[in-house]
């Protein structure tokens, strides 16, 4: 049963070694002068023993089971799955960036700094903010940061806030990152246009309100036109405007989260530029503030000074550190990168070309499945299978046939607003033959459900592995291997 | 046009398609935007590079940085310099993985799904914990992650942290914890470098609240901590042990498992991923098995699929912020997966002679590097408790003037110990690993004995 792909530790052969390196050219101590035996491992270390070419085989067989951007189209919404350029991945392992260590000193690396300088200067100007940390190095890890950020200002002025508001169509991380901070969250229902409510919004607001988090476009790929009536009034109750900045491939070049009144933003490098995914991470989730929040951004931030870059650590209205160093470094030179090669007339033809992609998918495929939002929406729709659930197969069978077509599914069941929810985000990087064969894919296996469904529940056919058994796994977890006794 | 070759749409198919969904221009797409915030002008960004002018400057600004290939290095103080074999670039740069994200379709993320399950296991083995998580950002908010399930667990509110903690790590830990109302207090060293454990006991007894103790072995100055069977004493107190480790040490050192930390975290750099002045890195988190449920971030388990085969999935999401909302045990969503899939093709290199011949060379070319600076006037071994792979020395001047003159001479010297330990005035933290040969460890001793 296990035969076909073996675990490493079902391959390893004692004896075999997959390293070399040179013998210890030191006089050498006995182990017991260095290391009294109470500090001692006493167990064995029971780690696979391979070569290099069975370990190379193991991943290269691996990676074969594996789907990328490279594999072909992945339109999971929210994600901005773009095509992740090679010149990235060659400029990050330059020695001059791969191999500097964090603390040898600002002298020791200018260019580092540098870089770092000049990409705070671009995304000030892409986002209409005052200052930028690297530090924060996802989405979610920004969010923290920037509700540390948020409420620390409002204690500054003698006010304790500790509710903050979020759209019911909020991604999760919103509500599990005002938990980490002890505050409250209050959802706002959406309206039935799928946007922010100014009503409801209005009869939330009070004392209590330290911030909404807002993503704009929203999770629906719907731009939040009344943003500066929202922003007017989240404002005058004394609230701050958390941008969280997933959709910002929507809008590069037409709007600024800074115009719109937001206090704090964080960007995703890893989806708007460019940086690859890495199966789940490295990201990078840079954040920005106003002139008047920025003074709480993480410490050190990069200053100049003439041609002398440094690490500013003076910075006593700071939240402080919320990770190691200055965050995902090596993510930061691939995101530089992409946007001195995209310019400003680049990431405009960008975020264009992703909302024009995103608008004829939508109309293609709105005859046949249910678009509970009109467009025209921005970078992403949200599509309902409720017809199909109806007839027996929902949204997560819709996604494991479209896998028998060699094509990522688009994200499923999120926004929870959205009964048996696809939410489609085709990015700029995919030509119109690319969106024609995954309209026809999808044309199918609504022609299927209409036949038999029982054909599409059964999918995917043709992939590494057929469906496999999530409540299983969660019901017995078995998350590592252990040698049978 | 710059990026064109990114963008495969031409101007003929953007109008066919434009007509397709009714619209005269690309404008009419953004009309929902309001008029008084739409940007009238371009981006004011530097001017757009084709490929080769881009390298070309990119390559300018990383050589104006000091590398560790030409430059030898003596620095570590949580990132470490140690060999990385170069298959394993090779794997981790397979384009299925580094261009995949988070794997939520199991039947074409197979290749990833089993790699973090391997991950999790090598974790396990090496730590000598029951289970494992996918990774979290980096060893500092691991051991913060830690923190905060120690409180969940124990329902207790105060947490005990060592001053022998990579005041990093503190410095992060007071940003996660403070904000949720869980109270930090510092446990001071005893005069051998390691943690007073006596006191830190003494304020258990105290404080029935106290959900866990922290520590950090070998802690932050380079000294190993021997927490003997204090865990034993926790538990009848009902508080945790939490630990972050180096898990290079752990080939020799006695594990979080033997020791009975009911958490152990930890940087994983060293394993196998560039320094990258700081990142991206990645954090582990390994616990007993009782504390499953309470894990942060991804957890891939063992099921089978529709023929029975055996396979792997994202489990146990009812934990995850994508379920559960503002309930979840963490918010991290991305997180570093590709370093933890270089982490594993690391230790599947290295296997378990290869882990301990780097841990045993880190520890004997330590010791020799040790015992040449500090045979030299002027220079004092500051702590004479048990060394790994650092270690902490007075110096006769000033440390920053000392790596200055260092630098001149090719070598990225010890960190100032000074600006984060006051009390230790005039003191720097030499790390010496398996990469440093004796020639190299001769001429600094020689350096050192020279400077003035
Ligand atoms: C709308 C939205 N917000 C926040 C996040 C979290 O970002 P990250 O995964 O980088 O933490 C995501 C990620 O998918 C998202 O789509």
């Amino acid at each position: 049963m296990n035969a076909a792909f073996p675990l490493l530790f079902e391959k390893g052969r004692p004896g075999r070694k997959g390293f070399s390196l040179p013998p210890c050219d030191v006089p050498l101590k006995p182990l017991e002068e260095l290391l009294p035996r109470e500090c001692l491992r006493k167990s064995h270390l029971d780690l696979p023993q391979l070569s290099e070419p069975d370990v190379v085989r193991h991943y290269t067989a691996l990676s074969r089971r594996n789907y990328g951007v490279d594999s072909g189209f992945y339109p999971l919404g929210s994600c901005t799955m773009k095509y992740n350029p090679k010149i990235n991945e060659d400029v990050a392992a330059l020695a001059g960036f791969a191999s500097i260590h964090p603390l040898q000193g600002d002298p020791t690396y200018q260019g580092a700094l540098e870089l770092l300088y000049k990409m705070e200067q671009c995304l000030k100007e892409i986002t209409g903010m005052e200052r930028y940390s690297f530090q924060t190095v996802a989405g979610a890890h920004g969010e923290l940061t920037g509700l540390l950020m948020i409420l620390a200002y409002h204690r500054s002025r003698g006010e304790e806030r500790n509710r903050v508001l979020i759209p019911d169509s909020a991604h999760g991380t919103n509500p599990a990152t005002v938990a980490m901070t002890g505050c409250e969250v209050l959802q706002l229902p959406s309206n039935d246009r799928g946007l922010v409510d100014t009503e409801t919004l209005k009869a939330h607001l009070d004392e209590k309100t330290a911030a909404l988090m807002l993503t704009n476009p929203n999770t629906l790929g719907l731009f939040e036109k009344d943003i500066l009536e929202i922003s007017r009034l989240v404002h005058e109750a004394g609230g701050l405007l958390y941008y969280d900045g997933a959709n910002l491939n929507a809008i590069m070049g037409h709007c600024r989260p800074g115009d719109m009144g937001f206090d704090v933003v964080h960007l995703n490098l890893h989806k708007t530029f460019s940086t690859p995914h890495g199966s789940g991470g490295p990201g990078s989730g840079p954040l920005g503030g106003t002139t008047q929040l920025e003074p709480y951004l993480p410490y050190p931030v990069v200053a100049k000074d003439e041609d002398r870059y440094s690490l500013d650590y003076q910075r006593p209205r700071s939240i402080g550190k919320v990770h190691s160093f200055f965050g995902n470094f090596g993510v930061v030179v691939k995101a530089y990168t992409y946007i001195r090669i995209m310019g400003a007339r680049g990431l405009k033809q960008a975020s264009d070309d992703a909302v024009l992609n995103a608008n004829y998918l939508l109309n293609r495929l709105k005859d046949l499945y249910h678009l509970p939002y009109k467009g025209p929406c921005k970078h992403e729709f949200v599509l309902s299978a409720r017809l199909q659930k109806k007839r027996g197969a929902g949204a997560g069978d819709i996604a494991k046939a479209l896998l028998d077509y060699g094509i990522h599914p688009p994200t499923v069941y999120f926004p929870l607003i959205v009964e048996e929810a696809l939410m489609v985000e085709p990015t700029e990087t995919e030509s119109k033959e690319t969106l024609d064969h995954f309209i026809a894919a999808l044309k199918e296996i609504a022609a299927a459900i209409e036949a038999d469904p029982g054909k599409i529940t059964g999918a995917p056919f043709s992939t590494p592995a057929r469906r496999l058994d999530e409540v299983l796994a969660a019901r017995k977890p078995v998350v590592r291997w252990k040698k049978e006794q | 046009m710059s990026g064109q070759h990114y963008l495969p749409l031409t101007d003929p198919v953007r109008q066919e398609m434009l007509a397709s969904v009714g619209a005269a221009s690309i404008e009419d797409l953004f009309l929902d935007i309001p008029s008084s915030i739409q940007l009238t002008r371009e981006l004011d960004l530097p001017p757009y590079l084709s490929e080769p002018e881009a390298l070309a400057h990119l390559r300018h600004l990383a050589a104006k940085n000091v590398n560790l290939e030409d430059y030898t290095c003596f620095l570590g103080a949580g990132a470490y310099d140690h060999y990385i074999p170069s298959a394993v670039r090779h794997l981790t740069h397979r384009s299925e993985f580094y261009t995949a994200y988070t794997p939520y379709q199991a039947e074409i993320s197979q290749g990833i799904l089993q790699a973090i399950f391997e991950y999790q296991t090598l974790i396990c083995q090496l730590t000598g914990m029951d289970v494992a998580n996918a990774s979290l950002y980096d060893g500092a908010s691991a051991l913060a992650e830690g923190a905060v399930m120690a409180c969940g667990a124990t329902g207790k509110k105060n947490v005990l942290v060592s001053r022998g903690i990579n005041p990093q790590y503190r410095q992060v830990l007071k940003s996660y914890l403070e904000v949720r109302g869980l109270e930090l207090s510092e446990v001071p060293l005893a005069a051998g470098g390691q943690t007073d454990l006596d006191e830190a006991l003494s304020r258990i007894e105290q404080d029935p609240e106290t959900a866990a103790l922290l520590l950090q072995t070998p802690n932050f100055l380079g000294i190993i901590e021997k927490p003997g069977h204090l865990a034993d004493t926790l538990q009848q107190h009902g508080t945790l042990l939490v630990v972050s480790v180096d898990p290079l040490s752990l080939p020799l050192l006695k594990t979080p498992g033997e020791y009975g930390a009911d958490i152990a975290t930890g940087e994983g750099q060293a394993l196998g991923n560039p320094l990258s002045m700081g990142g991206p890195y990645l954090g582990f988190l390994a616990a007993r098995e009782n504390l499953l449920r309470r894990l942060p971030g991804r957890i891939v388990g063992e099921t089978r699929d529709a023929s029975g085969r055996r396979g792997y999935v994202l489990t146990l999401q009812a934990r995850e912020q994508h379920i559960r909302r503002e309930r979840a045990t963490s918010n991290i969503c991305s997180n570093q997966a590709l370093n933890a899939l270089t982490a594993a093709v690391y230790m599947a290199l290295m296997g378990p002679e290869g882990m301990k011949t780097v841990a045993e060379q880190c520890l004997q070319k330590a010791a020799y590097a040790r015992e040449q600076i500090c045979a030299l006037p002027g220079y004092e071994l500051i702590f004479p408790g048990v060394h790994f792979k650092e270690f902490a020395v007075s110096v006769p001047g000033n440390p920053e003037q000392l790596n200055e003159f260092l630098l001149q001479h090719g070598i990225i010297g010890p960190l100032d110990l000074e600006q984060t330990y006051p009390d230790l005035p005039r003191s720097a933290l030499f790390c010496v690993t398996e990469k440093r040969s004796k020639t190299e460890i001769d001429t600094l001793a020689r350096l050192l004995e020279g400077w003035k």
